[in-house]
Order: structure tokens, then C-alpha cells, then sequence
């Protein structure tokens, strides 16, 4: 039994039981590892069903639409042996009649023991973690956080690579509104990369909130248009998304498109040892060419979707200790 | 207070004393104490006096008005370093000096239009944390957003 087991390996004060996850700034770095190490047991277990979360009952109340993120959230929690119900957009709920956030919340509060939320308000998860008792897991806010997408980044460099500290990330595309690169960036603040190299178009740089809290920080990191520049260095290369409607002029976004496109002529030049990252949907950042290379670590990533939210889920619910 | 500014503003019974506001601030004071001039207060300000603490102050005196700490804590954001006499037949019967509270909640709107503080359907009242106090710098407790000074006076300004 996976049960005894981790009684048996692992000990101590329960940091994790009934939290909620709104901010990968929430989490220190020794926490963020714990989650590491217990992603890497449920990622063993393979597709085997466990009976750890046996009679409990996950709520998915996406406001917004998701692929990956809800159905890996489902897929853990059934993998563990626990049950779902929720929805997965707000039409044919009460939410179109026009029931506020909080009333939902008290439902869904009332209904199951843990709830996994996205909505496009910022803050939503925030104020739902002020009234649900049972723990709230951000999947989402707006442009501001995805906290598990993060820590699911930061499980992906580490198994891949070994190690976060001593890296060169380089994060590029929509750096200013893109909630997983905000996340993302966050969270590699708690270790100690070597460099971080932020590459985006000027309407896409970071929001002022961010780069300050990286300059408090104390993390090395430069700001630029030009991945040419750097990829030689890179260890590891975030793609995200460029959204057409975030620019006024459409010879704006095509020319950012362009510029910012991932492609093996540029992977040619790179460390045999680089690891692209995305934190998907991609569309044409990256060249269908760089998806059969070494370098593509993004299926992968999404994969590990599932282990990470399985020692979330376990966690929060107090089903394995720490 | 100077001699000087004496020679402009007389002495005031009973009421409020305003001093070391930013320079060109009073103005904004008024607004966040609901002062538009068809209340019938006696009301005496200096704007933009020498003031070796602060460069340029303005000062203000409310006649027959004292001011609750609530006001007190939305003065503190627009003049972090006011002090607030209240005089009682012309003395100084309580001297306070602002201090922004480490957290304020429901003076001050989110500048963002998509953080859920925004939303009048939801249980919720605007919070920040104060990150800095000289100048003034909020952070939304909920979305993040930074509240500048600017912003802060800005919006007082549209309440008015």
C-alpha cells in the first residue's frame, strides 16, 4: 500500500493539510521541493489507480475555459481514487443568471472538500479562499497567477535538468499579461538560477509590480527583444503565447510573431542540453518542426501535469504527510 | 507654526489644524473630508509655504469641525507626514501626527477594472497592504495591482 509508505519514508510537522493555493509565492522553496519529491512518487505509480483520496470529493468550477489544467486536475484526483463534479463554463449554471462568485463558492464549499477555480477576475481565488473552508486551488486568475502551472514548470526543469539552481532561463513571448510566465517567474525567484533572461516585445514587458519584486529579489536578470543574442547560454527556453488582441496595430503583432518564433534554425545554435518549455495551447510560436527534436520538453510538461497535482490534491487533503 | 503664516491665517477658536501637507495638497484634503464650501465651514488655507521638512506645505484650518479617525487614516495617504491639531478655545488640546496603517481596507478603490474588489455583486471590500509610506505605495491584497500616490490623489480627485 502507497499509504504505509509514505508514513513509513517521510515525517513531521504537516505544513499542507487544508491550505490553499492561490500564489506560487505562497510556497518557500523547501515546500516547492517536498512537492517535488512527492510528484516524483505518484509519477511511479504510473496510471495504477490508488485508493489515498477514497471517498473525497474534488469541485472544478472553471469560469473560463480550460483543457490541460481541468482535466489533469480530474485525472489526479481520479487516479487517487477520489471522485470530480463541477463545471466547465459558466453557461447552463446559475452563474448566467447572474449568481455572484461567492455564492458559488459557499456551494461548492458546502458540497466538497477541496475546489480547483479559474475565473477572469483577479483576485477570484483570493477572496474564495476568504470564504470556502475547505481549500481553494487557483487555477487561474486573470492575467495575475496559475500557481500549480508553475510549480509543474519549475518539477519539469527539475527532473529534466536535475536542478533549477545554476540555469540560465530565458522566458519569452507575453511576459506583461500571460499568467503563467508571471507564475513561473515567481517561482524561480525561491531558487537560485544563474541568469534569467526575459524576451519580449516593449507592449509585452513585464508589469512594474513583477520587475520590482524580481529586483527585490536579488536574482540576476536582464530585460531584451533579441533571443539571437542569447540562445547560445540558454539551459532552458519558456515559450508562451502572443495574443493578437493585446496589440492595437496587426503589423504590430505580425511583426512580433515573427520575431519571437521558435524554430531549429535558431535551436541549431543552442546547447545540446537546452529544454524548451510551453506551457501550451501553442499555436505558431514554435515551428511543428521543433516538436520531433531533443530540445521539445512541452508534452512532457503537460504530462507531469498529472504527478504534480496528485501530491497537490494528496497533500492538501492531508492524505500524505511531509 | 510661523510668524508669518500667522500674519496670513488669524487664529481659529475651536477646530482643526492641518499641517505639513504636501504643497498644492490641501485642495485634495478638502475632498476627502467632503469640504465643498456650501457646508458653511470657516475654512483658511496657505498653499505652497517654504517648509525646510517637505520643501513647499500647504496648511489648513477648519473652524468648528474635528475629524474621525477614518479621515485621519485617508489623509495619511495623500500627506503621509501631516500633523492634526485639534483646538478647543484656542489651544492645542490633542496634537496628532498621521500614520498610515499597515493594511487599509475600504477608503480607496483598486485600479484595476478586473480585480474582484471592483465587483459591487461580491462580499468583498477594497484592501491593501502598504508597501511603502513615503511616497505612498499600496498593493491590492487581492489582484496586487500597485496604488501609486498619483493614483491615490487621482482618485480622490474624481470623487470630488
Amino acid at each position: 500500500m502507497i499509504t504505509r509508505k509514505w508514513s513509513s519514508t517521510l515525517g513531521g510537522v504537516d505544513m499542507f493539510n487544508g491550505r490553499d493555493v492561490i500564489s506560487i509565492s505562497d510556497f518557500t522553496r523547501d515546500e516547492l521541493e517536498k512537492i517535488f519529491r512527492a510528484a516524483l512518487k505518484m509519477e511511479k505509480s504510473g496510471k495504477r489507480e490508488q485508493s489515498l483520496l477514497k471517498g473525497k470529493l474534488l469541485a472544478t468550477a472553471f469560469f473560463e475555459p480550460s483543457t490541460r489544467t481541468r482535466l489533469s486536475f480530474e485525472t489526479a484526483m481520479h487516479r487517487l481514487g477520489g471522485s470530480v463534479m463541477g463545471f466547465s463554463e459558466a453557461e447552463g449554471t446559475s452563474i448566467a443568471k447572474g449568481e455572484n462568485l461567492a455564492d458559488t463558492i459557499r456551494m461548492l464549499d458546502s458540497y466538497a472538500d477541496v475546489i480547483v477555480m479559474r475565473h477572469h477576475l483577479e483576485g477570484a481565488a483570493k477572496l474564495s479562499a476568504e470564504i470556502a473552508k475547505v481549500p481553494v486551488i487557483n487555477a487561474g486568475d486573470g492575467s495575475k497567477h496559475h500557481p500549480t502551472q508553475a510549480m509543474i514548470d519549475l518539477y519539469t526543469i527539475w527532473r529534466e535538468l536535475g536542478k533549477i539552481d545554476g540555469l540560465h532561463v530565458a522566458l519569452t513571448g507575453d511576459l506583461r499579461y500571460g499568467r503563467a510566465a508571471a507564475s513561473l517567474i515567481y517561482g524561480l525567484t525561491k531558487f537560485r538560477p544563474r541568469k534569467l533572461s526575459l524576451v519580449s516585445p516593449a507592449l509585452l514587458k513585464l508589469r512594474k509590480e513583477i520587475e520590482d519584486f524580481l529586483r527585490n529579489s536579488g536574482l540576476n536578470f536582464s530585460e531584451g527583444e533579441n533571443l539571437e543574442e542569447i540562445i547560445e547560454d540558454l539551459d532552458v527556453l519558456y515559450v508562451t503565447r502572443i495574443q493578437r488582441e493585446r496589440f492595437p496595430d496587426p503589423a504590430e503583432y505580425e511583426k512580433a510573431r515573427g520575431s519571437y518564433r521558435i524554430d531549429t534554425e535558431l535551436l541549431n545554435r543552442a546547447k545540446k542540453t537546452l529544454i524548451v518549455l510551453h506551457p501550451l495551447p501553442k499555436l505558431d510560436e514554435i515551428d511543428l518542426r521543433v516538436d520531433e527534436t531533443k530540445f521539445a520538453k512541452y508534452f512532457q510538461q503537460a504530462a507531469y501535469g498529472v504527478p504534480v497535482r496528485m501530491a497537490l490534491l494528496a497533500l492538501l487533503l492531508g492524505a500524505v504527510r511531509l | 507654526m510661523t510668524k508669518l503664516d500667522e500674519l496670513i491665517v488669524r487664529r481659529i477658536r475651536n477646530g482643526t489644524v492641518i499641517d505639513h501637507i504636501p504643497g498644492g495638497q490641501s485642495l485634495n484634503v478638502l475632498k476627502i473630508l467632503g469640504i465643498r464650501g456650501g457646508e458653511g465651514y470657516t475654512v483658511a488655507m496657505v498653499m505652497n509655504v517654504d517648509s525646510r521638512r517637505l520643501g513647499k506645505k500647504d496648511i489648513m484650518k477648519i473652524e468648528e469641525r474635528e475629524l474621525a479617525p477614518t479621515e485621519v487614516d485617508r489623509i495619511a495617504l495623500i500627506a503621509p507626514e501631516a500633523t492634526i491639531n485639534t483646538v478647543k478655545n484656542y489651544r492645542v488640546t490633542k496634537k496628532m501626527k498621521v500614520k498610515l496603517p499597515d493594511e487599509i481596507k475600504g477608503i480607496l478603490n483598486c485600479t484595476n477594472p478586473n480585480c474582484v474588489s471592483n465587483k459591487y455583486r461580491e462580499p468583498v471590500k477594497p484592501s491593501f497592504i502598504v508597501a511603502s509610506r513615503t511616497p505612498t505605495l499600496l498593493i491590492c491584497k487581492y489582484c496586487g495591482t500597485y496604488i501609486t500616490h498619483d493614483e491615490v490623489v487621482a482618485q480622490y480627485a474624481l470623487a470630488g
